[in-house]
């Protein structure tokens, strides 16, 4: 829609993209004999919107896994910020900024958005557990600091209607809202979409495009998402890998790798 | 009280209260969560702030000043700051696309425009290659905008007019001063049912009358709050959260967004509130489909009280004589159910509430006035101000929309039309003289369009719009609107359209309302994937076929009109809607749009086939077309013998 569209069109002349961030070298994973990576490289620059994409099974999500640290790789280095390692610590990458959302929603349930959103707050938190169990002086004061941001992230995403909804109570789409909701509380410098907009209608993905594409252009977050609806990453990518059975097949920018054969066979299956 | 000479226009308003009532509040809106509240000094210098602003960018006397968005207190503002300098606001209808905002503003000249948010400016720069005079671009929420050129914020508008203000300090009085009570005030458009939509121009004078009667009528004060959630360029909301906010002082409350409505009206407990039928129906439904879920005693207690409310709340809240044991019952179900459920929909504190733009179905009615809460119709058009009929607190009859109010002279032309005169009528429509001479007449009488009568109490009955009443080929009369408000009442039938003008028999399109009928469906374990599917399942059919059978009966009794029962229906495979243009923005049906664009199925209706298949194109929300495509069954409907009325 022109919405989107215009939106588009500002975000890539306001943002400046800069130097890598992150960089990914000769990654390989294995889970026993399975390979899930195999040698992968590329990196990831500031303030852009880079998307990985591939079929089921390519190997997209245990990427996401080892940038936060939540699977070591056996072989390559991760380089975050200057800084080279072979894998993330999950509450280092927390603590440096990276925040996520999950493929299949990781939200509390039972309590309400408002609260779950609250939970991305939770390492800019730094009263003590006395005083924040009689919400006393600097917890009080941090409360109300921390309120004040969650509500900001509620009006940003449009879910003011649903501030004290318990979560279990909302449909599918509203859920991941939530979710990116709690993950930019977080204020990440590096955001890390999970299939954003799987299972969505059309107008929901069209409102979640709108929302990745405001995230990165008003905080100028860096976002890694994985998706694999194409038209969807195509609008809003600034560039593309694209990973079949766990190897990196193409990268560009969404026009390069649209012409890139092997691309277009692992999307439309060719007869080996 | 507001009444002295010297306030006849709405600038003059606002600097009284701002001189009387300072520190009120004048204006609350949510933001992030929380109430902001602005007194009405606040509101006078935000919109001395906004016309200096305006005046120092260009905007000058006479021009028109398109105001776009949700309600906003800054564009309630803005309106003032136009009229301030005795220019005319054109609020537009929000929701609209693109394209429906260019004949609006070219028709209008409009050449200074303020927008709420993102979504609203970039409708208007797409449209600003075909409006070549729209120059002047403002915009109140930021987000997203920081990189537009030439479209400038709310807070440097008002920065400049700051400015201005200081090197000009007599300036703003001297306008304000120059306002004449029959300058025009604000200009409305219609919302085309026929036609293109027409500017209305109403004056100063004309609103501040309107807002007088009503407000003396049902004794407002500044006491008093309204929650401010109808669209803006709607006629209902400029008079309750405009004309009658200056005129009495009050607060308005603008909800956080539109989603949030109930929550808000839940949190402010309004005294003064107006909502359309469809509201008040779609209360009652997402109550009704909460009971269901709750506890086997509370759904006792709940089928027991409204049933004594049914017995005997409005008599009691007409001032009948109850017996002691009624009352006594109902002062027991207000502390049970009556008062914790008008604390749950936000009516605690509503004094009077009012509802217009459709007729209500009588049990609907019924319901809120027997819990306590003093609902009553009125009736008017953009033509009127709002402002025709009033429905007084303790003669409110089921039927009617009330007695003429204050200063009103109605007449029922032969025809049937009714007219009416007085201060409230338009000055004319923008640029349309033709149209102007045709709907007043010599005497000054405004020809409403409506077909009603007068009962012998004086009270006010409308059937139906004048030029659709229209004849079967028998003769007998048939009035569609009438038909289909009969088939809406019901809660599973969202939209209906009746189809009989010079034919043998009446037949109908029905849209089922997909909450309440998805609701219903889920109950019965149901399964369905979307409208289309829900809408085609023969259960579904059984379920409206009974409401079109009730309808049936209801005619039947009702003389002329039992010629008019519903022999065939079918219902819709989509949800009418204004952006297929089947609904006008304000959600009346546009009968003979829809007639022709699905002929096929009128014919099928006619023809006596039994299933047609149909394929539509639909926009969606996006502005993109998809098609939509089923294969309609239709239904035969049971048919009464005519009874004629008793004494009738």
């Amino acid at each position: 829609m022109n919405e989107t569209a215009s939106a588009g069109a500002h975000h890539l002349e306001a943002r400046r993209i800069g130097d890598p961030v992150l960089r990914l070298d000769h990654i390989s994973l294995a889970f026993g004999g399975v390979n899930a990576l195999t040698d992968i490289s590329f990196d990831v620059r500031e303030h852009e919107v880079r998307a990985i994409i591939g079929p089921n099974g390519a190997g997209k999500s245990s990427m996401l896994n080892v940038i936060n640290g939540v699977y070591r790789p056996q072989q390559g280095t991760i380089t975050f910020r200057g800084k080279e390692r072979r894998g993330m610590d999950t509450h280092e990458a927390a603590a440096h900024g990276i925040a996520r959302t999950f493929q299949n929603i990781a939200l509390f349930r039972g309590m309400s958005v408002l609260d779950n959103i609250m939970t991305g707050r939770n390492l800019k938190m730094k009263a003590t557990f006395v005083e924040q169990a009689i919400w006393w002086g600097r917890a009080r004061n941090e409360e109300l600091l921390h309120r004040r941001k969650v509500e900001e992230v509620i009006e940003f995403l449009e879910i003011q209607h649903i501030r004290k909804t318990p979560v279990g109570r909302l449909p599918y789409g509203l859920q991941k809202r939530v979710e990116l909701a709690r993950a930019i509380a977080a204020e990440p410098s590096l955001l890390l979409l999970d299939e954003p907009m799987a299972g969505m209608n059309v107008e929901e993905k069209q409102d979640m495009c709108r929302f990745v594409l405001d995230v990165n252009e008003q905080y100028g977050t860096t976002i890694v998402l994985i998706e694999h609806d194409m038209g969807v990453v195509m609008d809003i990518s600034d560039r593309v890998v694209v990973l079949d059975y766990g190897k990196k097949i193409g990268d560009g920018t969404p026009d390069e790798v649209r012409g890139n054969r092997a691309v277009i066979d692992a999307y439309l299956g060719v007869a080996h | 009280m507001p009444a002295t000479p010297a306030l006849d226009t709405f600038p003059r308003l606002l600097l009284h209260h701002a001189k009387v009532r300072g520190n009120h509040p004048a204006t609350r809106e949510k933001d992030l969560g929380i109430w902001q509240t602005w007194s009405w000094s606040q509101v006078a210098d935000e919109v001395r702030a906004i016309a200096c602003g305006l005046a120092a960018q260009g905007f000058r006397r006479g021009m028109h000043l398109a105001i776009i968005g949700d309600n906003r207190p800054r564009l309630y503002w803005s309106m003032a700051a136009a009229e301030a300098l005795g220019g005319v606001p054109v609020p537009m209808y929000q929701d609209a696309p693109a394209a429906e905002f260019v004949y609006v503003l070219n028709d209008a000249e409009i050449v200074f425009a303020i927008a709420e948010d993102q979504e609203q400016v970039d409708k208007l720069v797409e449209a600003m290659p075909q409006v070549p005079s729209l120059a002047h671009l403002y915009y109140d929420d930021e987000r997203g905008l920081r990189n537009y050129e030439g479209v400038v914020s709310y807070d440097e508008l008002t920065r400049i007019g700051r400015e201005h203000d200081r090197a000009n300090p007599g300036f703003f009085d001297a306008e304000v001063a120059k306002g004449d009570t029959h300058d025009v005030s604000i200009m409305l458009y219609t919302s085309g049912t026929t036609g293109k939509p027409k500017g209305v121009c109403q004056t100063h004078a004309a609103f501040i009358a309107a807002a007088k009667g009503g407000a003396e009528f049902d004794r407002l004060t500044a006491q008093d709050s309204i929650l401010s959630y109808l669209p803006m360029a709607w006629v209902g909301d400029h008079l309750f959260s405009y004309a009658q906010w200056l005129y009495a002082g009050f607060t308005i409350n603008c909800p956080e967004s539109g989603e949030t409505v109930m929550t808000d009206l839940r949190e402010i407990g309004p005294t003064y509130y107006f909502a359309p039928p469809r509201v008040f129906e779609n209360l009652l439904t997402q109550v009704m489909i909460r009971m269901e879920d709750a506890s086997a005693i509370k759904r006792w207690l709940f089928r027991y009280f409204t049933g004594v409310a049914r017995r005997c709340g409005s008599e009691i809240m007409d001032g009948h004589a109850v017996g002691f044991a009624d009352r006594f019952l109902y002062a027991l179900g207000n502390v049970f159910i009556y008062g914790p459920l008008r604390n749950v929909l936000g009516m605690s504190n509503i004094r009077i509430a009012y509802t217009a733009g459709a007729a209500i179905g009588p049990d609907l009615y019924r319901f809120y006035r027997s819990i306590g809460v003093n609902l009553k119709q009125l009736y008017g058009q953009t033509e009127t101000c709002a402002y025709v009929c009033l429905q007084p607190d303790r003669g409110v009859k089921f039927d009617t929309v009330g007695e003429a109010a204050p200063g009103v002279e109605i007449k029922i032309a032969e025809s049937g039309e009714v007219l009416v005169r007085g201060p409230m009528l338009l000055k004319e429509y923008y640029k349309r003289a033709d149209a102007t001479a045709e709907s007043i007449d010599a005497n000054g009488y405004f020809h409403t369009g409506d077909a009603g009568v007068i009962d012998g109490t004086g009270h006010l009955k409308i059937i139906d719009r004048a030029k659709d009443v229209g004849r079967l080929a028998s003769g007998a009369m048939f009035a569609p609107n009438y038909i289909e408000n009969k088939l809406k009442f019901f809660p599973h039938i969202k939209e209906a359209v009746a189809f009989g003008a010079n034919r043998d028999s009446v037949c109908a399109f029905v849209n089922i309302d997909f909450g309440s009928v998805g609701n219903w469906a889920e109950r019965r374990a149901l399964a369905y994937s979307g409208y289309t599917d829900l809408a085609g399942k023969t259960e579904v059919y059984e379920l409206i076929k009974e409401c079109v059978e009730k309808v049936n009966a209801e005619l039947a009794t009702e003389g002329d009109l039992a010629a008019s029962q519903i022999h065939r229906f079918l219902i819709l495979h989509k949800e009418l809607d204004p952006d297929d243009d089947e609904l006008t923005r304000t959600r009346k049906v546009r009968r003979g749009f829809v007639g022709e664009k699905y002929q096929v199925l009128t014919d099928a209706l006619y023809s006596g086939k039994k299933v047609e298949h149909v394929e539509t194109v639909v926009k969606f929300e996006d502005g993109r077309s998809g098609m939509v495509a089923a294969d309609l069954v239709i239904a035969d409907a049971k048919r009464f013998p005519a009874q004629g009325r008793a004494a009738a």
